[in-house]
């Protein structure tokens, strides 16, 4: 508990904060559109979730810096103060025509969000009595016993991914169980209220078993460490081996448009892999990674295309060269680049990844890389007779690119190279004077992390059959580091989780696409403020009292 | 035979002289300091030393080769290892991991090696793992060995910034202030540790130093800098009654109003 409390004054300026919020996003027809996406069937669409979900947070927080009797009170004020602003809108939509000046302002969002689809007399209490209510819940649950609110937590969470998304395991449970089997839990696009509540309990439960377990788990690995035992060796071989038969058959699951979706993540995930070296590893502030995945996508599109290209190979014969092409240009980027730190090689790496776009866009070199008409028919990689079309299939050859990319990056991670990357990541000056080379250092960090770059693009390539210049933007190579940063700076695992944050879910979210940049922009600041250190920072390894046995590769 | 040469080693920045003409010369096996005021160019002369600045006239000589010019990690592998006054650890990585760091010139295995986990290379691993613990253990941070420098306490990270210099195996070490900011106890620590260094590993040490308990008692020969020049040198005793000395630490006007009490100067110093 925080040793000073908060005022009475501050709580209606945290309420004030999550109203205006709220407001804001209604006002510019955020909630307006959301609303089209139901969550819990004829109960909550996605957008009065997110209407109400910052005044959730922030009478939470208010609660939780309470004195322990005033904790209710001031969740219920925090609620209650945020109802103001949203009011003040619904009050103005209701009675004058506020669509002149604020075009976003919909009909749909002050009659039936707003005010609950009854006349504004009605409306209005109900939304104050609403979000009281909700400051009241969020402060019971600030109130909880520990382990009981992460276990709540947890549930809320993952109810609500699920209803989020229920229209896409809606239709995945249909294909494996049949229509009756889903109709059970969904109604057409969202949860039943039933599964809601269901599934919220079911999985806090869960949870609470889980972080037990865990605990006692973790003691008893410790005592294993202890008495120089091989710690659940045989169990640990058994997760990978499970985890290892899903992601083999996690096609079959996911059905054509998921397997699209993960195989676009996976091209992030290789991508984001790659240049976690450069600046995770070696702290080398590369803003034009997005050039080597073009490299290695045109080298496969001029090699193999069958109208444009000048050598007609095959993908495997051409996907070799593409990644050898990639990594001598980031050798070759790297060497002008060796004297510059921090922000002036960001400059001058953000300038070559333009270059790289503009070359492939100019007419200079249309009669190899076609301009903006971009290079067509590249030819689709084919294994033991069969074509790779279908992204079920693709999926495969994205896969084993995370392999490779993986097992590169956590065995130099764990080498005499990956030390000399970190050493110099933390201080250059004393990296040499240990004796660390930084020319040879820094050039295998870019042609490395270039060299994986090269490999998503020749995948990438082959997936599409066809690309454009406009494919090789800056915003790509500032996706791959945002998703760096999220998942947690050099953490291998945090890319996986960066990459489907950044990547899956915009994805998923498609019709939400123009507000995209808005929910970015404020997911990259709330994280800087609450995790910095990113959602999987990097652990230190245990080297002292490691057991003896060797890491393997995990997937 | 001097391990340690150099012969009229001059260093400018723009007007600054920080490092006028200095010539001098280790032994192999000593312990020597170098002292002087703030800013008497003392750490810069070591920044010479280990080539982090290039000397403008004069010449360093490392067991008779000229060392000056070339670059800093080929004197580090000549066997020059270094500690800094303000600790300079790679302070998010574990202990271990620096002094895995600081054997870099002794590990030969090529990258490659390390993707196809290549018996040389598990090998090389193990070796320098055993090595980096013995280290730990021998400057006492056993058991402190995963934890991130960081996150050391200060006399722990002097020590560990120790094991990483020596991580190197080196002939000549440069230790800079090395107890600074300790206690009298811990003090005591470092100056056996020091003269440890020397007689159990043959590790010939140059240290800035300005507590003049720790210097009076360890250096078989001292240098006094002031301005960047060479005012004295010799053994502790001639120091501690050289009036130059005792002038640049105290000003003109202390050191001619004291000359007749030099003994009591002497034991301020």
């Amino acid at each position: 508990m925080p040793e000073t409390y908060i005022t009475r004054r501050k709580v209606v300026q945290f309420g004030l904060l999550a109203g205006l919020i709220s407001t804001f996003i209604s006002a510019i027809g955020m909630i307006a559109l959301f609303h089209k996406r139901e969550m819990i069937s004829g109960a909550l669409s996605m957008g009065q979730y997110f209407l109400f979900l910052p005044i959730a947070i922030m009478a939470y927080i208010a609660a939780r810096q309470s004195k322990e009797k005033e904790a209710y009170l001031n969740g219920v004020l925090a609620g209650a103060t945020a109802a103001i602003p949203i009011l003040l809108l619904s009050l103005l939509g209701y009675y004058f025509d506020l669509r002149q000046f604020m075009p976003n302002v919909s009909d749909t969002l002050i009659h039936e969000i707003l005010n609950f689809g009854q006349p504004f007399t009605v409306g209005a209490p109900l939304m104050l009595a609403a979000s009281g209510l909700l400051g009241l819940i969020a402060a019971a649950l600030s109130r909880m016993r520990e382990d009981y609110r992460a276990a709540i937590l947890q549930g809320l969470l993952w109810t609500s991914i699920t209803a989020t998304f229920s229209e896409i395991i809606n239709d995945r449970i249909r294909a494996f169980f049949g229509r009756n089997v889903a109709s059970l839990f969904f109604s057409s696009k969202a949860l039943q209220p039933v599964t809601a509540v269901v599934l919220l309990i079911a999985i806090s439960i869960y949870a609470y078993w889980n972080a037990r377990n865990k605990e006692r788990e973790e003691a008893i690995l410790l005592e294993d460490v202890r008495a120089k035992k091989e710690p659940g060796k045989a169990q640990r071989y058994l997760k990978k081996g499970a985890l290892f038969l899903l992601l083999l058959f996690l096609p079959l699951l996911l059905g054509t448009y998921l397997s699209e979706v993960s195989t676009n993540i996976g091209l992030y995930i290789i991508m984001g892999l790659g240049l976690n070296i450069v600046v995770g590893f070696a702290g080398l502030l590369d803003l034009g990674y997005v050039a080597f995945f073009a490299i290695g996508a045109y080298t496969v599109g001029i090699l193999t295309s069958s109208t444009q290209g000048i050598a007609s190979m095959t993908f495997w014969e051409a996907l070799p060269i593409a990644v050898m092409a990639s990594t001598t240009a980031g050798i070759l980027l790297g060497t002008p680049v060796l004297r510059l730190r921090g922000d002036y090689l960001a400059i001058v790496t953000l300038g070559f990844g333009e270059i790289i776009r503009v070359l492939a866009n100019s007419d200079l070199l249309k009669p190899y890389m076609g301009g903006a008409q971009g290079i067509l028919n590249i030819a689709r990689p084919s294994f033991f007779g069969v074509t790779l079309s279908k992204p079920e299939q693709i999926y495969y050859l994205v896969l084993a690119g995370i392999f490779i990319a993986w097992f590169i990056s956590a065995r130099l991670e764990n080498s005499r190279l990956g030390r000399q990357w970190m050493a110099m990541r933390e201080d250059e000056d004393v990296a040499e004077a240990m004796g660390i080379n930084l020319i040879n250092t820094k050039l295998l960090a870019f042609g490395i992390g270039a060299g994986l770059s090269g490999l998503a693009g020749a995948i990438f390539a082959a997936k599409l059959t066809s690309i454009f210049p406009h494919s090789f933007n800056l915003i790509i190579s500032i996706n791959i580091l945002s998703l760096i940063i999220i998942g947690g700076m050099g953490s291998m695992p945090g890319v996986i989780v960066g990459a489907i944050a950044l990547v899956g879910l915009p994805e998923l979210l498609r019709e939400f696409a123009e507000f995209r940049m808005l929910m970015y922009g404020a997911l990259l600041i709330v994280m800087m403020l609450v995790k910095p250190e990113g959602l999987l920072p990097s652990t230190a390894t245990l080297r002292e009292f490691a057991d003896e046995d060797e890491e393997e590769v995990p997937a | 035979m001097s391990l340690l040469t150099t012969t009229h080693v001059t260093k400018r920045f723009g007007g600054l002289v920080a490092v006028n003409d200095l010539s001098i010369e280790i032994p192999e096996k000593s312990i020597i300091s170098i002292i002087g005021p703030n800013g008497a160019g003392k750490t810069t002369f070591f920044n010479c030393i280990t080539g982090f600045y290039q000397v403008d006239e004069g010449d360093i000589l490392f067991n008779g080769q000229s060392i000056s010019g070339l670059p800093t990690n080929r004197i580090a592998e000549l066997g020059i290892s270094r500690t800094y006054q303000n600790i300079r650890l790679f302070s998010n990585m574990t202990a271990i991991e620096n002094i895995l760091v600081g054997q870099h010139p002794h590990l030969k295995t090529f990258w490659a090696e390390a993707i196809f986990r290549t018996p040389a290379f598990l090998r090389e691993e193990r070796e320098a793992l055993q090595e980096a613990k013995r280290l730990l253990n021998y400057v006492g941070l056993s058991g402190l060995g995963d934890q991130v420098a960081k996150n050391l306490p200060y006399g722990a990270q002097r020590r560990l910034e120790i094991a990483r210099a020596l991580g190197n195996k080196p002939k000549l070490l440069l230790l800079d202030e090395p107890t600074a900011g300790m206690n009298p106890n811990e003090t005591a620590d470092m100056v056996r540790f020091i003269k440890g260094l020397r007689d159990d590993l043959g590790i010939t040490v140059l240290m800035i130093e300005h507590d003049m308990r720790v210097v009076m008692s360890i250096s078989e020969h001292i240098y006094v800098l002031d301005f960047g020049t060479l005012i004295a040198e010799g053994a502790p005793q001639e120091i501690q009654r050289n009036p130059r000395v005792i002038e640049a630490y105290l000003g003109r006007g202390a050191a001619s109003g004291l000359e007749q009490s030099n003994d009591a100067v002497a034991s301020t110093l």
